[in-house]
């Protein structure tokens, strides 16, 4: 456990002497959310219909930049042996990373989603769902993202390959989180989906770490 | 006592090497030697539980290591090629974070103490990208000073090193191997460490 809160507290302070790298995803996000009201036009119509995809689609994406930066720094320094040489078993220390990495590239979307929400003409009510549909969402991005980092540890060309393998796993997330909040536009009660991305992050938190162990200790042999 | 068994280890097609044995009892130390690429570092990657040999296997106390790896490695202080340093933490962060994620947390006083010791006197809150080659691998070192750990496996620690931290770290390894310690290093020069011990040559 004290690992554990070691892990989390070093990748915040790295985070929190980098900030550039945290906030360059958190721009990304802003500008490609703000992009489609000015390319669309003022219609408030088709705006509160897209809103959800595309808030959604941008968090995906700003979710991914920082990824292939997760165990990579860690393989080259050193310390990803260190870590797996720790008492405490890999998958607690690679759960810690998740957290840390949740925490600065997922947290800040969800807070910063409803104001960007209002461009759209999103109703208070649906800007609570989209919030709560994020904050059960973007943990899954970082859970199964560790997994593909994990896996492309190491290879050439990791970034692109990193997108390919991982975007295709984020579906669920993106169909389930946008759901949502389209199923509460329409008066049809947000509750299904979001229970359903409650399952995914609860089968995420279970399975993700010990998948991305499985694949860092293959990295390092 | 540290054991090993007939181990073997392949990269790609090739056998590097087979049928390494050898003992390390408390006290003792084991140099390994051999030309670049006869597998010194493989071998210490494997004994450290870093990578699976391909054939053979260790013994720890008499109990073979894969049925304990937590206990084994709660014992174990491997210091590898790459340093484990965050170029942008502090040396007095650096430490105090690896001996945490060790298991073994370290307080201020302690892990100052020790990067004095080890000649980083007034660079201890330098963010670590602005030290030395040389410095950075002291403040790896300075582990040494604060682990409580028996057995060490240390990848070329003389690397990077001037004639006074050599020095310095010999008598590190001395104080560890009087303490009862295991010593497990890999070095291309000669090193006089007191106490007995042997060298494994590979790539014959």
């Amino acid at each position: 456990m004290k690992a554990f809160v070691a892990i989390v507290r070093r990748d915040l302070l790295l985070a929190a002497r980098r900030k550039s790298e945290v906030l360059t995803a958190l721009f990304f996000f802003m500008i490609v959310v703000s992009l489609f009201p000015l390319g669309i036009g003022p219609e408030t119509a088709m705006l509160r219909r897209i809103a959800p995809g595309v808030l959604w689609v941008a968090a995906l994406l700003a979710a991914m930049l920082s990824l292939n930066r997760l165990f990579a720094t860690d393989h080259q320094d050193g310390t990803l042996e260190q870590m797996a040489l720790s008492p405490t078993p890999l998958a607690v220390l690679v759960s810690g990373k998740v957290l840390a990495h949740w925490l600065t590239s997922g947290l800040p979307l969800v807070l910063l989603a409803p104001v960007l929400g209002l461009q759209f003409d999103l109703s208070a009510r649906a800007l609570g769902v989209l919030m709560i549909s994020l904050l059960l969402g973007t943990p899954i991005l970082s859970l199964i993202g560790a997994i593909g980092a994990a896996l492309t540890l190491g290879v050439r060309g990791g970034g692109v390959l990193l997108s390919l393998l991982v975007l295709p796993l984020y579906i669920p997330a993106l169909i389930f989180g946008a759901g949502a909040v389209e199923a509460d536009v329409a008066g049809l009660g947000a509750g299904g989906h979001l229970s359903l991305l409650g399952a995914l992050l609860a089968l995420g938190v279970f399975f993700a770490p010990w998948a991305a162990t499985a694949a860092l200790r293959i990295a390092l042999d | 006592m540290l054991q090993a068994h007939g181990l073997a280890c392949d990269r790609g097609d090739r056998r590097l090497f087979s049928g390494v044995d050898f003992a390390v009892p408390a006290g003792e130390w084991l140099q390994v030697e051999g030309p670049n690429g006869a597998g010194k570092t493989s071998l210490l990657r494997i004994v450290a539980g870093l990578a699976a040999a391909a054939e053979g296997h260790l013994e720890w106390e008499g109990r073979p290591v894969a049925e304990a790896r937590d206990e084994f490695h709660a014992r174990l202080l491997y210091l590898g090629h790459a340093p484990a340093i965050k170029d942008d933490l502090s040396a007095l962060e650096n430490l105090q974070i690896a001996a945490a994620v060790a298991g073994r947390p370290l307080d201020e006083a302690t892990a100052l103490a020790a990067l004095r010791r080890i000649g980083l006197g007034g660079r201890e809150d330098l963010p670590s990208r602005v030290l030395s080659q040389g410095q950075k691998r002291r403040v790896a070192l300075a582990r040494l000073l604060c682990s409580q750990a028996r057995l060490w496996i240390l990848d070329e620690p003389f690397v990077a090193l001037d004639v006074a931290a050599v020095d310095q770290l010999c008598t590190i390894l001395d104080e560890h191997l009087a303490r009862g310690g295991l010593l497990l290093f890999t070095s291309h020069q000669a090193v006089h460490l007191a106490g007995s011990g042997g060298n494994l040559r590979l790539g014959r």
